[in-house]
Formats: structure tokens, sequence, C-alpha cells
């Protein structure tokens, strides 16, 4: 490569340990926390949407304000449902990065991994 | 000269000023594939837009809205809820793991030669097959735009491969970058206006809008038809309109995820934070365009009308038509030139990522196994790439003709991205025991199955009356085996069940060995590729 390569490297045995610190467990454990529940009501709000429109089309044709049914507003409301959940996400997402910054300090201040000490 | 041909040369001038300028920033692989990793949250975000909404969304969504009312409002819908999977799936593991492509990911625990063979493969395949029927599209379109100047369909294809070529050739992801944020900002900015021309329309009451939108006359079969096009099912009829409606849902919400052009977008930034801000960035845009196009696509319906459409270019000219009705000649050309820059900034995208894929994936990685022979030499060969991968959707293209019925292959690709990328991508960053059995077996699997229920499926099966000719006819004569045109209810978990079968039926400790690294690197970012300088 012709870049000089800047990366972090550590062997199989350091990724192991990292993997087995309560800090990382931590870590996955509350984007487990946020992320599973997000995607299922995500997936789940927004597959009511064919399967209404596709199995119950009387249903949603049913008029709300004026000629703008039931349909079309779900629809709609798709879009503010998907936006809400993105600036959640990266509401939480803050916190995960926080958690991840220190394991990575953790990680670069093992003597053995850092570039002087190699 | 036509006001379209004018608008079409300025911005093509400014796109060549930009290539000419990242020329000079494109030296060694992560500039030449990667803008060195330095481009912003917002600009990346802008950027992912721009390769996303192609000449389908713009005018295709238009289109079908303005025939088939609030069934194609579908699309939209599905268009921007597919970024969540983005956002809480694979952007930032993504960006934390790999360094250009999506079989970086794949290939740390994995095998890397079979994995990053069959990705290959199959980015290659999603993005030749999009490409063509962008081309195609782009053909028909210039020379309906510019049928006055008597430029040819032959000539309009080979310009828009020639100009794709040399973006992606001289200029590398930095040029193809700003092509799609200029492209994506036009194509907002056309949009807004056309929004607001129609409202004006309306008076700016969206009661009188809707009230519209609730009665629209035409005529069909010569009988004079009045609908409500808020309505449910103009477009998706029993039997399988519900089922083709869950397909077409599955194929986006999962297809987005595994695109090869929009993945690599974010290797472009310099770290998962930011990669995250840009799929943010790029919600918004997408989700506001999509929402507009309610009023592209009604308005298009009830101020232009579809007997009006059909006789003048049919339904992909709806909303230049659209902009003429309202706003007159001068709009119309502008309208039309971001309809091109939209298609050029589309094609750009892909053709980068399929020879990046190309170069990193097949040359470097599995032939060469790794190893750069010399330096620059996988940048060579992904110029060389871009140029073949270009001149083949070029001919292909030309050898179709603009009748040609193109419009499945987009929705080719999205299943093939849904049923072959996704579950490997996600099984292999969550699943300890997933192996190169599982992945190969897995892309294999998603990818015959996608492109063989679409072989027998309503898009290539149909009968034809005999006034439908050449490469507009059905390629099969006969009555569709498989009754939906989104593969995606049936391709998709059996990727997901040719991935799981695999792995289960063989064994590769090394694989689950190395899950630890991956899941560390991915969740972490420890050890991810930085930004580099000019």
């Amino acid at each position: 490569m012709s870049e000089p390569d800047k990366r972090y490297e550590a062997d199989k045995t350091e990724w192991d340990r990292i993997a087995e610190t309560p800090e990382f467990k931590d870590l996955i454990a509350v984007k487990k926390t946020f992320i599973v529940p997000a995607f299922v009501f995500f997936l789940v709000y927004y597959f009511l949407l064919p399967i209404l429109v596709g199995y119950a089309p009387g249903f949603m044709s049913t008029k709300v304000i004026g000629v703008v049914n039931l349909a079309y507003l779900f629809a709609l409301s798709q879009f503010f449902m998907a936006w809400t959940v993105a600036w959640l996400y990266v509401r939480a997402a803050n916190n995960f990065d926080k958690l991840a910054k220190d394991i990575i300090h953790e990680a670069e201040d093992q003597p053995r991994n850092r570039p002087e000490a190699r | 000269m036509s006001t379209p041909l004018v608008m079409f040369l300025i911005f093509i001038a400014i796109t060549i000023g930009i290539t000419y300028w990242a020329s000079k920033r494109s030296a060694g692989s992560s500039a030449y594939f990667a803008a060195s990793r330095r481009v912003t949250g917002w600009q990346n975000g802008i950027a992912v837009a721009g390769d996303y909404m192609s000449a389908a969304s713009f005018l295709g969504i238009a289109g079908i809205i303005a025939f088939q009312g609030y069934d194609g409002f579908m699309f939209s819908v599905g268009w921007l809820v597919a970024y969540l999977t983005v956002l809480l799936v694979v952007a930032e593991p993504l960006r934390n793991a790999g360094r250009y492509t999506m079989a970086d990911v794949l290939a740390y625990r994995l095998n890397p030669r079979p994995v990053r063979a069959m990705a290959s493969i199959s980015t290659l395949t999603v993005s030749t097959f999009y490409m063509i029927a962008q081309m195609v599209g782009a053909g028909a379109l210039v020379t309906l735009l510019l049928k006055d100047s008597g430029i040819s369909y032959r000539t309009a294809v080979i310009g828009v491969g020639v100009l794709m070529i040399a973006y992606v050739v001289f200029g590398g992801m930095l040029a193809t970058t700003w092509v799609q944020i200029i492209k994506a900002i036009l194509l907002m900015g056309g949009t807004i206006l056309l929004s607001i021309l129609v409202m004006a329309h309306f008076h700016f009451s969206l009661g009188d809008f809707f009230n519209a939108i609730g009665h629209v006359t035409y005529h069909d079969k010569g009988q004079v038809v009045v609908k409500d096009f808020l309505q449910p099912g103009l477009r998706y009829k029993p039997p399988y309109g519900a089922l083709e409606l869950i397909s077409l849902g599955l194929a986006l919400i999962f297809g987005t995820a595994g695109l090869p052009h929009i993945l690599v977008r974010f290797y472009t930034v310099p770290d998962a934070r930011t990669a995250r801000q840009s799929v943010v960035w790029a919600m918004v845009l997408i989700g506001s365009f999509y929402i507009m196009t309610t009023f592209l696509g009604f308005g298009a319906a009830t101020i232009v009308g579809r007997d009006f459409i059909s006789t003048h270019g049919g339904t992909n000219m709806s909303a230049p038509l659209l902009a003429q009705a309202l706003a007159g000649n001068i709009f119309f050309a502008f309208i039309s030139a971001i309809a091109f820059a939209t298609i050029l900034a589309v094609v750009a995208g892909l053709t980068i990522s399929a020879s990046t894929s190309f170069a990193h994936d097949l040359w470097t990685n599995v032939i060469h196994r790794g190893v750069e022979r010399k330096p620059g030499e996988e940048v060579m060969v992904a110029r060389i790439s871009a140029f073949v991968v270009g001149a083949v959707a070029i001919t292909i293209a030309i050898v179709l003709g603009p009748t040609a019925n193109v419009a499945f292959l987009v929705a080719l690709a999205f299943a093939v991205a849904a049923s072959a990328n996704l579950p490997v991508i996600v099984l292999s960053l969550f699943w300890r025991r997933f192996n190169t059995t599982g992945a190969v077996t897995g892309l294999a699997v998603g990818l015959l199955a996608s492109i063989g229920l679409i072989l027998i499926g309503p898009s290539l099966m149909a009968v034809d009356p005999p006034t439908v000719t050449g490469t507009a006819r059905h390629l099969i004569q006969a009555k569709a085996w498989f009754p939906l045109e989104n593969p995606g209810i049936l391709s998709i978990p059996l990727g997901f069940l040719a991935a799981i079968l695999g792995t289960l039926l063989s064994h590769e400790p090394s694989s689950e060995h190395k899950f630890n690294e991956l899941l560390v690197r991915s969740n972490t970012g420890l050890g991810a590729e930085r930004a580099g300088s000019h």
C-alpha cells in the first residue's frame, strides 16, 4: 500500500482478551438493548403498511380528513417514524462512542501494542 | 441550440472541472478508492442521497404515481425506511472493519479467496445490471428531451458512458463524490421548486390539492374514468398484489443495505461516527425528497393528466412535462438537465463500485493473494476495469435499444443485494458459528434464486400481442411460472437458509476463533483505517 499503515494491530490473543473484558461486554449489551428493539419495532411498523394495504384495502381507504385516507396517512407517518428512530439512535450512539473510546484507550495503552515497544 | 442541451453542457463542464481537480488528488489506493477517507459527514450524506436517488426514483416514481396513484407512493416509503437497516446494522461495522469493499468485512474471519470471489461476482452482477437499466433509460430520455437537436439514442448512450468513464478513471472516488453532491443538490432544488409550483397551482391549499387527487379524470380504453388516486389498488391488484407489495418491501428494506455502490460510500469518511452522521444526513434528504414525490406524482396526475403524458413520451416524462405545464420551456429544460445529471451521477457511482470490487477483491486479493506486485497496481487495474465495465454497459445498452424492457433490472439489483449480500454481511457480523462454506453458499443461492425467479417471473415471461416487437417483447413468450415481479419474499429466505445450512453442514474452527477480532473491530473501531492526507 502506498500510504503508511497507521492502523492498530494486535495478535489473536489480544483481540480475545479485549472481547472478554467487562467494558467490551458492557458495550455490546448496551448496543443490543437499543438496536434490537429499535430494529424489531421499525420492521413491524413498516411491514404493517404493505400487509394492511395489501390485505385490507377497504379499511385502509377509510377517509380521515376530506379525501385523505388512512393508507396515505399511515404511509406518511412512516417518514416521521424513520426520522424519529434515526434521531433516537444517534442519541443512544453517543453513549456507545464513549464506551468504545475507553476500550480503545485501554487497548492502545497496553505496553506491547505501542509502536515503540515492538 | 435547444435550452436543455445548453443546461446539459453547463453541468458537463462543471463536472469535468471537478474531475480535473480530483485527478490531482487521487494517487494511491486510499485516495482513489475512498477519497482519502476525508469526506465529511454532511458531504457523504448528500453523496449517499445522490447515489441512491436514481432516474428510477426521480422520473420513475413521478410516473408511477402519476399513472397508478397511491401504490406508487409505496416505493417512496420503502426507499426511505430502508435506511434504518443501513443505519442500525451495516454502516458503522462496515466502516470500522473494512477498507474498500463489502467483501473486506467478510474476509476477516472467513477464507478470503472464495468469499471475495463470490462477493465480487455478486457486486459486479448488481452493478452491471443496474447500470444497463440506467443507460437504456438515459439514452431513451436524452433522445426524447433533445428530440429537436437530432441527437440519436446511440449518441446519447455513448455520451453518458464516456462521461461516466471519464469521471471514474481520472477522478476516482473524490470526483464521483462531488458529482453526486452537485447532482443531489440540483435534484433537491428542482424538486422543491416543482413542489412549490404545484402548490401555487392549487393556490397553496392542501385541501384543493387533495380534492383534485381524489377525482383524477382520464381515458381508459376509450372510456372516461374518474378515480380516487389516493386509494390503494391501482397497481397491485388481487390475487397477487398483496404478496407483491410485501415482497417489494422486503427487497427494499434488506436490499438497500446490500447495494455495493451505497456501501462503498461509508469508506470515504474518517470514522464510524461520521459514517453514522452521513446516514442521518442522507435520511433527511432522501425522506424530504420522497415526501415531495406526493407533489411530483399527484401533481402530474392532476395538472398534466395521464392522457397527455401517454401521448407525449410516456410515464417517465411525467416530471419534465409537469415542469413544462407549470413554468414553460425553460423549467422543462432545467428539470430535464437534472434528470440527465441524476442518471450520469448514478452510473458513475455504479462504475466505481464495480471497478473497485474487481481490482481490490478479484485482482489483488483473489488472483494475487493480497499482494500488490508493484505500487499503484490496484488503482491501475481499477481504472482499466472501469473502462471495460463502462464499455460493456454502453455496448449492451446500444444492442438492447431504447424500447428494451429493462425496468426489471432495477428490481433484480435490489433482489440480489437483499438475498445474497445482506444475509452474508449480517451473519458474518453477528453469528460466531458462521463460516466460509455458509458465505459461499449464501451468496451463490441468493444470487441464483434472484436471477432465476425473475427469469421465470412476469417481468421476463409473458405473452405479448404481435404489435409489441423487438427487445420490448418479453424474453419468454409463455405464462409466468412465478407470479411476482419481486422475488424477495422467496429469494431472501433462500439466501439466509443457504448461508445457515452451508455453515451447519461444515466445520471451520478458524472462523469461530477469529470472530472476536471482527467483533471488537466492528464495534469499537479499534484498528480501523484512518483518514489519509492529500
